[in-house]
């Protein structure tokens, strides 16, 4: 499998990156370094082998229904670059 | 040209949980903003989710009433896309391996029934709220982020906006039904998506489509859905073409509009959450589940036509919500007489809470109190029309329905010499219509009724009253 340079400006744009061209060619050449690498697990035979999901071998992990106290707004918003009354706030956004 | 419209659904069930998916914060609505948040549902590094159980509940339960497979092995997936509601920069979902799969609902178009399918049903996590106009920019509020969803996805087998109503209507009843979802549409806790495109009749190739998002209301679906048939149908005849987009319907004016923007972000790249373990459904639990279903709507409807031999269109009117098929059986039950229940509860019952914005579970009046007003009728106690004054009694003031017609002097009249007495007062008093009367003219019967009750103030017995006015206008 390989990957070009198409390919890295459509994944760069979805991550939300502003790629430089020389930084495109580089990324391009690196990815299709990593995907090669993970292509040698082709060469076993998986046949009648589930496909897996998680590496733990665990199952159903749950939680009853029951409310925990949450940590409050003041705490929420401790952290938010920009706040306003209880709100986080973010650039317009325009639906 | 004609053109054959082709719609297809998806629903966002809110349920009704008390705590999150993912983490213990509270799910109640109308929470001053961002006050139910913890690290899991604010996404802050580290925090790990950890699955509520009776989520996986009502998903199953869901699943079973829609006659779906539930899926044995379960895993959670990331959704992922930017948007400033979604705090993680993904959304826990479901993807290949959906809970529910391969269902169906029959729905009644005109006296036919017709089968909708349901290719899946999903676990997924909510996002959370913008609103617009903060001072220049959006306030982000993530209470509602991490209320658990399922995701309800239809075949594309309805072809007109009433059968796309008529599903989601059934949907809407069972989900209520079943008690997993408060059904609280203005709240958003039960919302749709709708997929529509047109093809020219005869053809089997589905055309473009557009998806509209988020209608919260059924008449407003039916206006979205007609409304985007006929812009198709339009944009076709006049040589253009439809674009797969997405679209938002402004109630206000009726009209479907581009979302602009939002394209590319198509591209999710599900992969499995690493965070959450694969959830293990195993038929013990889901016969369990099984067993512990209230009765559905179908079934209900078919116990009130057997049971209290009502006509189809009452048990259909009785059943469409849980708590009115409630309040029935109670009813009927207590004054043993189904067809007067039914009729009271369609009638006087629901006007009243209609006109006043009362849902049935908070009548002013009991199933108790209506079923002792029923009795005193059948007991020929009170006649119909005085009853509707009790009734309006127990409606404003509460009380026994016997105790008002004892204090109000309500009680009917059976006793004829009082009512012969009126009777030969009126026809003294009215010899031409009593002429007309005996040369032919039956219709004057009904004014000598309404005079003699008028005379005794409603409170004669109309049975008694026939009678002798047969008797005495004979001569």
């Amino acid at each position: 499998m390989s990957i070009n340079q198409h390919e890295i400006e459509h994944v760069a744009k979805l991550a939300r990156l502003s790629l430089r061209d020389d930084e495109k060619q580089l990324f391009t050449g690196q990815m299709e370094a990593i995907l090669a690498y993970v292509e040698t697990l082709n060469e076993l035979n998986t046949d009648g082998i589930s496909p897996t999901s998680h590496a733990v071998p665990m199952e159903n992990a749950f939680r009853p229904d029951c409310v925990t106290p949450s940590i409050g707004h003041d705490r929420a918003l401790a952290n938010a670059p920009d706040k306003n009354e209880t709100y986080f706030r973010v650039p317009p956004v325009i639906e | 040209m004609k053109f054959q419209p082709v719609i297809g659904l998806e629903v966002h069930v809110q349920l009704k949980t008390d705590s999150k998916i993912f983490c213990g914060c509270s799910t109640r609505f109308g929470a001053e903003p961002n006050l139910n948040t913890c690290p899991v549902c604010l996404a802050l590094p580290g925090a790990l989710p950890v699955l509520n159980q009776k989520v996986v509940e009502f998903a199953i339960m869901a699943g079973l009433a829609t006659n779906c497979s539930i899926t044995p092995t379960n895993i959670f997936a990331r959704k992922n896309y930017f948007y400033p509601d979604l705090p993680k920069g993904y959304q826990i979902s479901q993807f290949d391996l959906p809970i529910c799969l391969a269902g169906h609902l029959d729905i009644a178009v005109g006296d036919q029934t017709k089968r909708i399918g349901i290719t899946r049903i999903h676990m997924e996590e909510d996002a959370g709220k913008l609103v617009h106009g903060q001072g220049g920019g959006s306030g982000v509020d993530l209470n509602r982020a991490g209320t658990p969803l399922l995701e309800v996805v239809s075949e594309p087998d309805m072809r007109t906006a009433d059968e796309a109503v008529a599903y989601l209507k059934k949907l809407y009843q069972i989900v209520t039904y079943l008690g997993i979802c408060d059904g609280n549409m203005e709240e958003g806790s039960f919302r749709c998506d709708a997929n529509i495109s047109v093809m020219p009749v005869g053809s089997d190739t589905f055309g473009t489509r557009a998806e509209i998002k988020n209608v919260n209301s059924f008449k407003f679906v039916k206006a979205a859905i007609e409304y985007e048939i006929s812009r198709q149908c339009e944009l076709i005849e006049d040589g253009g073409k439809v674009v797969q987009e997405t679209r938002l319907f402004d109630p206000n004016k009726g009209v479907t509009r581009s979302m602009r923007g939002k394209e590319e972000a198509h591209d999710y790249r599900y992969f499995p959450d690493p965070d959450l373990v694969p959830v293990v459904i195993s038929n013990d639990w889901i016969k369990r589940v099984k067993g512990d279903l209230p009765e559905l709507p179908e079934t209900k409807f078919n116990r009130f036509l057997t049971d209290y031999s009502l006509p189809e269109y009452d048990a259909d009117v009785l059943t469409s919500s849980r708590p009115l098929a409630d309040y029935f059986e109670q009813c009927a039950q207590s004054c043993n007489n189904a067809k007067s229940a039914a009729n009271w509860i369609m009638g006087e019952l629901t006007r009243s809470l209609n006109d006043n914005g009362i849902a049935v579970e908070k009548s002013p009046v009991s199933p108790v109190q209506l079923a002792d007003l029923i009795k005193l009728i059948d007991g020929g106690t009170i006649s119909g029309t005085i009853a509707k004054k009790v009734f309006e009694e127990l409606w404003k003031n509460g009380g026994e329905a016997a105790a008002i017609v004892e204090q109000q002097g309500l009680a009917q009249v059976s006793d004829t010499g009082a009512i012969e007495t009126a009777i030969d007062q009126i026809m003294a008093a009215n010899m031409g219509q009593v002429e007309e009367y005996r040369g032919g003219k039956d219709k004057v019967f009904g004014f000598f009724v309404g005079q003699v009750m008028k005379a005794m103030k409603g409170k004669a017995n109309p049975a008694v009253v026939n009678d002798l006015l047969k008797q005495k206008l004979a001569g």
